[in-house]
C-alpha cells in the first residue's frame, strides 16, 4: 500500500501531506526534508522513480507542483504514475484549470477530494465521475446545512 | 465578512510576509486569536478557525492546542463542522494521542448516521488513524456495513476492514465471509475494495489463502470482462478498462497461484490473453502488462508463458519512455538468476542502456550487465564495461570497478587478459577500488610467472605517466622492486622494447617517494622497492644507499623505521642482503593471512620483506627433508620435535603459515631491538659436545614464565680453520623455537675466536625441554656433520 503522499512547490514549500501510516511528528518533518531535497535535485529528463530506505518513491511534476508518492515493495510504480495523474485530473475538474494557488487557498478541498479517491493507503474509487459526484454532493450538503442552520429557529 | 474569506485572508497575509520573522509574527497573532476563539462559545466560525490552524500546521508550526477542538467539532451536528473536525483529527491526531480515543464514540455514532456523507467521514477517519483499540471496538459495525449498505459505503467499509486487519490481524476471520460475497458485486469501487481486502486476508493467513483459491475462476471471469469489453467511458484510461482494478486482480492472482499448480493452470489462459492483447503504448497499459509479467514469473506458469513474459520485458527495454525501461530492468534483475538464458537474449539491449543519460537507468543496467557476464561473453562484455567505467557517473564507479574485478576473476580467459583488465581499471578508476585490490593483484601477478616481464613493463609505463592513482602506484612499485631486473633487460615478447636505464627506474621511484600525492603506504612501497633493486641492479647501488640513508631521518615514523633497517642491511648485514631481498615465491591465495576480508594494511605486511628483528635464517638453502631426518631419529613415547621455522624464513616473508608462527613466537618473548646476541650472563654453562676439536657449550637464561634464551657457543681447538659452520636445532612439538642470526660462520683454529648462536624458546605447555642439534662445517676441504641431543638443560630456570 501507499505510505505517504506529498505535494510541494519548486521552492520546497509543502502544499499537502497525507500520511497513510502512523508517523511521529519529528519523523514526518525529516521525511518531508528528505523528499523535497531528493526530488528537487533530480535532473529534468530523469525517470520518475527513486529508491529511499525500503520504499519506492514515485514523483511527477505538474507545472509548479511536485507530487510525491511513497510505495511499498509490491506496489506497481507505473500504476502509481496513473494514480498521481488521476488525482490531478480530479483537482482540475473541481477547480477548473487547477493551479498551485487553488491548492494553497483551498487546501481543505484538496484533502476532501483526496479522501474520496484514496483511503488507508489504497485506491478507494476508480471512476472519475463517481468521485466528482461525491464531492459535489458533499459540498451541496455543506451549503444546504449551513443555509438551514443559519435560518432563524421558528 | 463571510467566514471563509477570513481563512483566505489569513493565507494571503501570511504569504505576503517578506521574511521568516514577519511570517512568524503573523502566525503567532493568528494562533493567539484562534486559541481565544476556541475558548469562546459556539460562534458559527469554529470550522474556519480550525481550518486556519490546519493551514498553519502545514507550514510547520505547532498546532496541538487544536486537538480538543477537533474532538468537539466531530461531535457537532453540523456537517461543515464535522467535515473540518474529521480532517483535523486526521492531520493532528494519531493513535498515540489520548485525544484520539475521545472520538471513538463520535465515530461509532456517525457510522450509523442517516447521511452517507457523514458515514463516509467516519469511515475515512477510522481507516486513516484508527488505533487497535478503536478497531476492535468498531469492527462489528464495519462488518455490518460491508454486508448491508449501498456501494458508496461498501467500498469504504472494505478499505476500513483492510486497515482493521492490518492493525488487529485476528479480526481477519470476522471479515472473510463478507469479503467473499463482495466479489459478486458489479460496482468497480466495491470490487476493487473487495480484492484489496481479500489480498490482505490471504497474505496474513495461509488457511484463508487456501479458501480463496476457489475464487480464481471468478477472478479470471472478472478480468476477462475487463479485457474484452468494449469502450467503457466511466472506467477507460488510455484505452484500458479500469487499469487500477486490473492490476489489483492480477496481484491477487499472483498470491493465489504461487506454489499451486491447479490455481496457476486455471489462470494461464487469461494471463496469456492479457499479455498479448494489452496495448502498451501508454503508461496505463504498460502498468497492466508489468503486473502481468510479475504474476507470470511468480506462479507456476508454462514455459511458453514465461518466455512471453520475458519478451515483454525485452520490448519494454526498447520503449521510448525511460520509466518503462527502468521498470523493465528492475524486473529482469529479479529473474536473471532463475531465467538466465531468457534474459541473456536481451543482453545487447541491456548493455546499450549503459549509455542511457538517466542515472537510475544506468545503475540498473550496470547491475544487470554484471549479472549477465558469463564465460562465453566475457571478452565482449568486458569491453563494454570498461568503456562504461571510463565515463560513468562517480557514484557508480566503485560498484562498477568491484563488479568488473569479480567478473574478471571468475571468467578470465587468460592471465594476461586478467592482468590487462585490472590494470585498465586501476588507470581509469584507481581511486575507487577497495583496499584488498592491491594485494589481490600482486598475488595474481606472482602466479603469472611467464608474464612478469610484460607486467613490469606495462606497470612501469603506467607509473611514469601518472602517479596519482595510489593503488596503481603501489602495485607498480612492488613489481618494479621485484622484477626490476626484467625491466632493465629491455626485451620482452609481448611489448615493444624500450630501453630503461637504472637511473630511469630509480628516478621513477624517487618521484613517487617525494610526491605530495603519494600516501604514506605508497611511499613505503616505493622505499622498499628501491631497496630491493639494490640486488637487481649493478651500477647505481650507491644511489640507493644514499636514498635509504636520507629517509633514515624522515619525519614519517614508518618510513624512518624502514630506512634505518635497510641501512643496517647495507652495513652490518650486507652478507644477508641478497637472501633477504631475494625474489618472492608465488603467494598462496588460500593462506590464512591472505583472506579477502582483511584490510589492505594487514595483508600488505605479509608481502613486505620481514623486519630484521624477526630474525634471519641460519642457512638459506636447507631443504625440509634434511631436518625431518632429525625428526625420524626421535621416536617412542616422546613428542617428536618440530623443526624450527628456519626454512620458513629463507625467502623474504611469504604469506605462508610459517609467517604466523614467527609472529606467535615473539608473543611471550622479549625481543631485543637489534639481532645481536645478548651478553652471556654468569650462569651455569653446560658443555654439550666435544669432538674432533669442536666444543659446543650451552647456556640458558630464563626470560619469562615460558620463555627461554639458549646460547650456544662453539669453539675450535683443532689446528685447522673451520668454515661454513652452521647449527640447526629441533625441539618438542609444543615448544616454539626461533633461531637468531649466528655471529658468523667462520671458526678459526686453535680457539682464537668463538661463534655464538642464540636460540629463543617458548614453552607454553611447560613440557620437558629437549633439543636436538645438528652441526655442519667444512674443514681441510671436507664437509663434516654431526648431531647431538640435549636431554636436560642446565640451571633450575630452564624447566
Amino acid at each position: 500500500g501507499m505510505r505517504f503522499l506529498l505535494l510541494f512547490s519548486r521552492q520546497g514549500r509543502l502544499r499537502l501531506q497525507k500520511w497513510f501510516t502512523p508517523t511521529p511528528e519529528r519523523e514526518k518533518k525529516k521525511i518531508i526534508r528528505d523528499m523535497t531535497t531528493m526530488v528537487l535535485a533530480r535532473k529534468p529528463r530523469s525517470c520518475n522513480f527513486l529508491h529511499w530506505r525500503d520504499l519506492k518513491i514515485v514523483y511527477k511534476r505538474y507545472a509548479s507542483l511536485y507530487f510525491c508518492l511513497a510505495l511499498e515493495d509490491q506496489d506497481n510504480e507505473l500504476l502509481a504514475l496513473e494514480i498521481l495523474h488521476r488525482y490531478v485530473e480530479l483537482l482540475d475538474k473541481y477547480f477548473g484549470n487547477v493551479c498551485e494557488l487553488d491548492i494553497i487557498f483551498n487546501f481543505e478541498k484538496a484533502y476532501f477530494i483526496l479522501d474520496e479517491f484514496l483511503m488507508g493507503g489504497e485506491i478507494q474509487e476508480t471512476s472519475k465521475q463517481i468521485v466528482n459526484r461525491s464531492i459535489e454532493a458533499s459540498d451541496m450538503l455543506q451549503e444546504t446545512m449551513e443555509e438551514y442552520m443559519s435560518k432563524p429557529a421558528f | 465578512m463571510s467566514p471563509s474569506v477570513r481563512l483566505q485572508e489569513m493565507i494571503r497575509v501570511i504569504r505576503s510576509a517578506r521574511t521568516q520573522g514577519e511570517e512568524r509574527g503573523v502566525i503567532q497573532r493568528e494562533c493567539a486569536a484562534i486559541r481565544a476563539q476556541f475558548r469562546q462559545a459556539d460562534n458559527g466560525g469554529r470550522s474556519h478557525n480550525l481550518a486556519k490552524l490546519l493551514y498553519v500546521h502545514m507550514l510547520g508550526y505547532p498546532a496541538h492546542f487544536g486537538q480538543m477542538e477537533c474532538v468537539r467539532l466531530i461531535a457537532s451536528p453540523r456537517y461543515s463542522e464535522k467535515r473540518v473536525g474529521y480532517l483535523g483529527a486526521m492531520m493532528l491526531l494519531d493513535e498515540k494521542q489520548d485525544a484520539s480515543l475521545l472520538i471513538t464514540n463520535s465515530i461509532k455514532n456517525d457510522l450509523s448516521h442517516s447521511s452517507q456523507y457523514v458515514q463516509s467521514l467516519a469511515l475515512c477517519t477510522l481507516a486513516c488513524m484508527g488505533s487497535a483499540e478503536m478497531c476492535r471496538d468498531l469492527a462489528p459495525e464495519i462488518d455490518r456495513l460491508l454486508r448491508a449498505s449501498n456501494s458508496y459505503i461498501k467500498k469504504k467499509a472494505a478499505l476500513c476492514a483492510v486497515h482493521i486487519v492490518r492493525k488487529v490481524p485476528e479480526l481477519g476471520e470476522l471479515f472473510t465471509p463478507a469479503a467473499r460475497s463482495l466479489l459478486s458485486e458489479k460496482n468497480h469501487g466495491v470490487l476493487h475494495g473487495a480484492v484489496v481486502l481479500i489480498t490482505e486476508l490471504c497474505e496474513r493467513n495461509p488457511e484463508t489463502l487456501e479458501q480463496f483459491r476457489k475464487t480464481v475462476p471468478d477472478l479470471v471471469q472478472i478480468m476477462k470482462g475487463l479485457v474484452t469489453t468494449g469502450y467503457s467511458p466511466e472506467h477507460n484510461v488510455a484505452g484500458i478498462s479500469d487499469p487500477f482494478l486490473q492490476v489489483r486482480i492480477l496481484r491477487l492472482l499472483r498470491i493465489l497461484g504461487r506454489n499451486n499448480d491447479a490455481a496457476s493452470d486455471a489462470m494461464n489462459d487469461l494471463l496469456a490473453q492479457v499479455a498479448t492483447n494489452t496495448d502498451s503504448s501508454k503508461t496505463a497499459g504498460s502498468a497492466v502488462l508489468y503486473e502481468t509479467v510479475l504474476t507470470v514469473m511468480d506462479i507456476k506458469s508454462e514455459s511458453g508463458l514465461r518466455v512471453l513474459a520475458v519478451n515483454i520485458l525485452g520490448r519494454f527495454l526498447l520503449n521510448n519512455d525511460r520509466n518503462i525501461r527502468y521498470i523493465s530492468m528492475t524486473s529482469l534483475q529479479k529473474i536473471v538468476v532463475t531465467d538466465h538464458n531468457a534474459v541473456q537474449r536481451h543482453r545487447g539491449t541491456i548493455v546499450d542502456c549503459l549509455k542511457d543519460p538517466d542515472a537510475s537507468v544506468k545503475r540498473r543496467a550496470l547491475e544487470l550487465s554484471l549479472a549477465l557476464v558469463s564465460a562465453v561473453n566475457i571478452r565482449s562484455m568486458m569491453k563494454e564495461l570498461l568503456l562504461f567505467l571510463s565515463s560513468c557517473p562517480p557514484e557508480l564507479k566503485a560498484q562498477a570497478a568491484c563488479g568488473i574485478f569479480n567478473a574478471a576473476e571468475r571468467y578470465a580467459p587468460s592471465q594476461r587478459w586478467h592482468i590487462d583488465t585490472i590494470l585498465h581499471v586501476l588507470t581509469t578508476a584507481g581511486g575507487d577500488v577497495r583496499d584488498e585490490t592491491v594485494p589481490n593483484l600482486i598475488q595474481l601477478i606472482t602466479t603469472a610467472s611467464d608474464l612478469h616481464c610484460y607486467t613490469v613493463h606495462k606497470l612501469y609505463r603506467a607509473l611514469i605517466t601518472d602517479i596519482s592513482q595510489q593503488s596503481l602506484v603501489q602495485v607498480a612499485c612492488w613489481c618494479i622492486g621485484e622484477y626490476g631486473d626484467l625491466l632493465l633487460r629491455g626485451e620482452c615478447d609481448e611489448i615493444e622494447p624500450v630501453q630503461v636505464s637504472e637511473d630511469d627506474v630509480l628516478d621513477a621511484l624517487e618521484t613517487v617517494l617525494q610526491s605530495h600525492m603519494s600516501s604514506p603506504a605508497t611511499r613505503g612501497f616505493a622505499l622498499t622497492a628501491t631497496m630491493k633493486l639494490s640486488t637487481r641492479i649493478t651500477d647505481n647501488v650507491d644511489r640507493i644507499r644514499s636514498i635509504v640513508s636520507i629517509y633514515g631521518s624522515c619525519i614519517d615514523v614508518e618510513l624512518q623505521q624502514r630506512a634505518v633497517e635497510y641501512n643496517a642491511l647495507f652495513k652490518k648485514y650486507d652478507h644477508m642482503r641478497a637472501a633477504v631481498l631475494e625474489r618472492m615465491p608465488v603467494i598462496d591465495k588460500s593462506s590464512p593471512d591472505h583472506s579477502n576480508g582483511e584490510s589492505g594494511g594487514g595483508a600488505l605486511k605479509e608481502v613486505e620483506p620481514p623486519k630484521l628483528k624477526q630474525g634471519e635464517a641460519v642457512t638459506a638453502q636447507e631443504p625440509a627433508n634434511q631436518v625431518c631426518d632429525l625428526l625420524d631419529l626421535l621416536g617412542g613415547s616422546e613428542e617428536p620435535p618440530q623443526p624450527g621455522p628456519i626454512l620458513g624464513s629463507t625467502a623474504p616473508g611469504p604469506a605462508s603459515t610459517a609467517g604466523g608462527d614467527l609472529l606467535d613466537l615473539l608473543g611471550g618473548l622479549e625481543t631485543p631491538e637489534t639481532p645481536e646476541t645478548p651478553a652471556l650472563t654468569p650462569a651455569p654453562t653446560l658443555t654439550v659436545y666435544e669432538k674432533n676439536g669442536v666444543t659446543l657449550k650451552l647456556h640458558c637464561h630464563k626470560q619469562s614464565e615460558t620463555g627461554l634464551t639458549v646460547t650456544l657457543t662453539a669453539s675450535n681447538s683443532s689446528d685447522w680453520d673451520m668454515s661454513s659452520f652452521t647449527l640447526q636445532a629441533a625441539v618438542p612439538k609444543s615448544v616454539q623455537l626461533h633461531m637468531k642470526a649466528p655471529s658468523g660462520d667462520f671458526l678459526p683454529a686453535r680457539g682464537t675466536a668463538t661463534l655464538t648462536q642464540t636460540v629463543l624458546l617458548n614453552n607454553p605447555n611447560k613440557v620437558m625441554l629437549k633439543m636436538r642439534i645438528r652441526m655442519s662445517y667444512t674443514s681441510q676441504g671436507s664437509a663434516f656433520q654431526d648431531t647431538m641431543q640435549i636431554d636436560s638443560f642446565p640451571g633450575p630456570a630452564c624447566h
